[in-house]
């Protein structure tokens, strides 16, 4: 049995598919930031088999939500507060995204132009699908 | 203030309006003859065009206004490596409108972030072509004297062709269209376009590999080239682009009041001889791209003096 301490205050992202932990860290920009973070990989999940599980020591309101939503609106996020779960949040797919992820299209204005930013537009929320604000491109990056 | 970037930034009403502008421009020219006396119109063009940029300068010239800018980014701050916004930035200091082509998708609703006059899309890559479905409206809301009940053949290149991508867009707001796509494999319509926009939308259409095979139903055949700027990879173009050619032979498969249209410029998808059919309207096709731009034009800074 693993043992990581408790946090104080901060986020539990549970449910991650197993394997995808560090992509979510890396897409939620943890590696820049000075708090402690726990990576959980392949944890025992009566549900899902195995999954990963991040604990981030930080401020709330911090992380940006929409982000996960977009990445994996499956993963379950526990709101810590004085060292309890105050809040499991249901995320959701976000209408837009901002400078998470780029546009592939090598024929895209944003292969170009300086200091644009790199934004995707929900077109079809019942398929996932989101495309290129400039272009039109559809990018999947769930996982 | 506002721009065309997509052919749907008209609602269906204010496109009615637009092309009933249109009509009276060609039917009494003279009365729009002074139009926009004093004002300017900017061509910012990215990639080499003809009928485009000389449509919009006759169009902008036909109103009494004049016409400054500039035919290739070699000849443009681009070289230096200024931004298309930073570009519009500077041209909203020097004209009352704009029109721009460039060959990145999406660069035209870039030059509306810091633009200060109306942008028009003159063509952004593979992308849209708005003014060129506004012309081809016309020339099918004028020669048909409809816009609803109608087939469409669309022939050719299909995936890259965005005058395509646009007429699509625009005519699915019109009741009991439908479509016969005629393309190879290789170019057939993308995947976003076929889902959602036309299954979305529910509307009826076929796809096929046979020109001949499509020619009999057709209302109008609207015949695209293959766009040798548009392949990474010569030999892929060299095998597609003699795929369609329509002939005379070929259209004897036609019904009698078929429509022939096309973007222009043409290589060899029509053949030379089938331009003496009555049914052939793409030179005509032409004139109402200035007429339809003069409309455009005017209709554009009639909607920024409002909000002024």
């Amino acid at each position: 049995m693993l043992n990581i301490s408790g946090i104080h205050e901060g986020y539990v992202l549970d449910h991650i598919k197993a394997g995808m932990s560090m992509e979510i860290y890396k897409y939620l920009k943890l590696g820049e930031m000075d708090w402690p973070v726990a990576i959980i990989k392949n944890a025992k999940s009566n549900k899902m088999g195995k999954k990963d599980i991040i604990k981030i020591e930080c401020p709330v309101e911090k992380v940006d939500l929409d982000i996960l939503g977009f990445l994996d609106d499956k993963i379950t996020v526990n709101i810590i507060k004085d060292d309890a779960i105050v809040e499991k949040k249901r995320l959701h797919l976000p209408e837009k995204v901002t400078n998470v992820i780029q546009c592939k299209n090598p024929r895209c204005i944003t292969s170009i132009e300086q200091g644009l930013n790199q934004v995707f537009i929900l077109t079809d929320p019942e398929k996932k699908v989101y495309r290129c604000k400039y272009c039109e491109e559809q990018r999947k990056l769930r996982f | 203030m506002r721009h065309l970037i997509s052919p749907l930034d008209l609602s269906v009403e204010e496109l009615d309006d637009l092309l009933e502008l249109a009509k009276d421009i060609e039917k009494n020219p003279k009365k729009y003859a002074h139009a926009c006396d004093g004002m300017k119109l900017a061509t910012c063009f990215y990639e080499p065009s003809t009928r485009t940029r000389l449509s919009f300068e006759s169009a902008m010239l036909s109103l009494g206004g004049s016409v400054l800018g500039f035919a290739g980014a070699d000849s443009s701050s681009a070289a230096k490596g200024e931004s298309v916004a930073d570009t519009m930035a500077v041209i909203s200091c020097y004209a009352d409108i704009c029109a721009i082509r460039h060959p990145k998708e999406g660069a035209a609703l870039v030059a509306t972030t810091k633009a200060k006059i109306p942008v028009i899309n003159a063509g952004d890559g593979g992308h849209q072509h708005p003014t060129q479905t506004l012309t081809d409206l016309l020339t099918i809301s004028s020669l048909k004297g409809r816009l609803d009940n109608l087939t469409i053949g669309l022939c050719g290149d299909l995936k890259f062709g965005r005058t395509v991508h646009s007429l699509i867009n625009a005519l699915i707001r019109y009741s009991n269209v439908k479509f016969v796509l005629i393309s190879p494999e290789e170019l057939k319509i993308p995947d976003y376009i076929r889902e959602e926009v036309l299954d979305k939308n529910n509307i009826e259409y076929v796809e096929l590999e046979r020109l001949e095979e499509a020619l009999p139903d057709l209302d109008l055949l609207y015949m695209t080239r293959v766009q040798k700027e548009r392949f990474f990879n010569e030999e892929d173009y060299v095998r597609m682009k003699d795929f369609y050619i329509l002939t005379s032979e070929k259209m004897k498969l036609a019904r009698e009041d078929m429509l022939v249209l096309h973007p222009l410029p043409r290589v060899n998808e029509i053949a030379v001889e089938v331009d003496d059919d009555p049914r052939a309207v793409y030179f005509k096709q032409a004139q109402y791209g200035v007429y339809v731009r003069m409309a455009l034009i005017l209709t554009l800074l009639k909607w920024r003096d409002e909000v002024c």
